[in-house]
């Protein structure tokens, strides 16, 4: 192992120190003083994110072919990095509230997020596997730990044993590749696959349905979305809110990472999995949507409907030329979705007081007391049904005509026809904050950290909205080069 | 080889067939635990057969990984036994719709 090694781990390893030294620091403070281990948990972050751009990307893969830092890797660990800031500035108040202001629970987002990086490094399944675990293990505890009530110590047993039985399949399936080909290494892997395949394609084809069952477990696909709406609604929501955003984006790094880059020589039996995935998870996601009148649940089966967006994203892999852009496609997606969701889940968390869970019905009225959250609400609603002016449209846009481009006619269609039925009850939302009269006079609760993580999403989707290139430009075209 | 194989394959259904069907939430988890074992028997033999160390190796990341699994699902079934005095998956059962 050189040094040069550690230099490209350098955000890894800067996220892990942050975690493990906030975790130790809250044993020395006063409860008073906490909301210093937020300030140091975000310093961490922000210092993550400068090694990760200064570090130049390399081609071969580190530590024994264990890992990759290219330029995947860099553009997933900003999203991962973005995506636990704001949720971390969201929590700030809300976790005070609640009672659940403790040190482990910065510690314990931070551990997942190196999870998730880990994740979209990763150049060997089994590496894609100890992320899996790195980003799953904090995330149980984080969905109950509000361990006092009910719901959430039903979310978080929810959720463990689905996301360990899912971890089993997805590792039977590492192990079927492995006795097929006798490697892990992604790279090997795609070298043999697309010479010939040789031993037993039985036993490999089994290896990448059980492969592609775990991951569509982790992205809250149908029909293995069952755990996510009631995971979503007992958790805290601003644990929701990180794990609808980071977890989501590294099962579809790992996604990438495995199907479109892997397994491409196999591209023809896995595509017409991933299609079937994507239809089920738009149309019911969409349709189950309709009569949710909960919030949590509501934002639930919206990041249901579109992981079969972003599903069609990786099928428009498929096509070895358009690699390149249906990548880009679904990152600039992802980072839309990142901003989008944290921001609507944002404005759910300054609404929300100890131990209540809200519905749509207290959300009317609220543009008459506070304007401008109400205006930041409407925005990530029209952003997440895809109406311009908002990045949402663009993130569809792309993500549509890649799919057409790659000949998937079909699954762009329903995903614009998937799109308008989700109109539906996105403006609903927006109808209840500005068309309804206030029912009761609720408090919202007006944290500065958290109106300005609001602040940030909403501007994010705006400015990405009126000019995409400002994303698309940091966001590399020709992400592949394929051996 | 292929004997260890059926048995790894047969060790796996009943470990999912357990999670499918019991409604104890730890009769689940020890489901959960035999699949994972399934998993290791699987590494094993097929880095016997193929003559390679690295499903050995993978077995102990499995090992240590399931460890971890362990001590936070036992924690999580362990509070919700405490508030409710089961660990019934029936009758657990508030978020729903």
């Amino acid at each position: 192992m050189t040094s040069l090694d550690l230099t490209a781990l350098l955000p890894a390893i800067i996220v892990t120190g942050t975690a493990l030294f906030v975790l130790l620091l809250d044993l020395f403070i006063r409860s008073e003083q906490r909301q210093w281990l937020l300030w140091m948990s975000l310093m961490g972050i922000v210092a993550a994110g400068v090694a990760n751009g200064l570090i130049p990307v390399q081609g071969a893969p580190l530590l024994q072919g264990m890992m990759r830092f290219d330029e995947i890797s860099k553009a997933f660990n900003f999203l991962f990095l973005l995506g636990c800031g704001l949720a971390l500035m969201l929590s700030a108040d809300y976790l005070v509230r609640q009672g659940i202001a403790r040190g482990e629970y910065y510690a314990l987002v931070l551990l997942s997020t190196l999870g998730a990086m880990l994740m979209a490094s990763s150049a060997d399944l089994l590496m894609i596997f100890l992320g899996l675990e790195t980003l799953s293990i904090p995330l149980y505890i984080l969905a109950t730990f509000l361990r006092h009530q009910t719901n959430s110590q039903e979310a978080g047993l929810k959720y463990f044993l689905l996301g360990a039985f899912s971890s089993a399949l997805f590792l039977y399936g590492i192990a079927l590749v492995y006795g097929a080909t006798g490697t892990t290494q992604l790279d090997t892997l795609f070298t043999i696959l697309s010479e010939s395949i040789e031993g037993e394609p039985l036993l490999l084809y089994a290896g990448v349905g059980l492969l592609l069952v775990g991951l569509a477990f982790k992205a809250a696909a149908v029909p293995f979305h069952t755990w996510a709406p009631d995971v979503y609604e007992g958790s805290p929501t601003s644990a929701t809110a990180f794990m609808a955003v980071v977890a989501k984006a590294a099962a579809f790094a790992a996604l990438l990472r495995v199907f479109a880059f892997a397994f491409l020589a196999l591209s023809s039996s896995w595509m017409f999995l991933m299609g079937i995935l994507a239809v089920l998870t738009m149309v019911l996601g969409n349709v189950v949507a309709v009569v949710q009148l909960n919030l949590k649940r509501l934002l639930a089966y919206s990041s249901i409907a579109h992981a079969g967006y972003l599903l069609i994203a990786v099928a428009s892999t498929q096509n070895a030329m358009l690699l390149g852009p249906a990548t880009s496609s679904l990152l600039f997606y992802l980072l839309i979705y990142t901003f989008t969701t944290l921001g609507a889940f944002g404005v759910v968390i300054l609404a929300e007081s100890k131990g209540e869970n809200l519905s749509l019905t207290d959300l009317s009225g609220l543009a008459t007391r506070h304007p401008w959250v109400a205006a930041a609400m409407a925005i990530f609603m029209i952003s997440l049904a895809g109406l311009p002016p908002t990045a949402g449209f663009f993130a569809k846009f792309y993500v549509f005509s890649t799919a057409i481009q790659a000949g998937e006619l079909g699954l762009a269609l329903l995903g614009v026809l998937t799109s308008v039925i989700s109109v539906y009850y996105y403006l609903r939302v927006v109808y209840y904050i500005y068309m309804r009269p206030t029912a009761v006079e609720r408090p919202v609760y007006l944290s500065p950290l958290t109106v300005l993580g609001i602040a940030l999403a909403a501007i994010g989707v705006l400015a990405l909205g009126i000019y995409p290139p400002l994303a698309l430009s940091w966001i590399p075209q020709t992400l592949f080069v394929l051996p | 080889m292929s004997d260890y194989l059926i048995l790894s394959g047969v060790l796996f259904a009943i470990g999912a067939l357990g999670v499918l069907v019991r409604r104890n939430a730890l009769i689940v988890f020890m489901s959960i635990e035999l699949m994972l074992n399934a998993v290791n028997l699987a590494f094993v033999s097929f880095a016997r057969q193929l003559n390679d160390m690295t499903g050995q190796v993978i077995v102990f990341f499995v090992l240590v990984v399931a460890a971890a699994e362990v001590v936070v699902g036992l924690a999580i079934i362990v509070n919700i036994f405490r508030t409710k005095e089961t660990v019934d998956i029936d009758d657990i059962d508030l978020l729903r719709g």
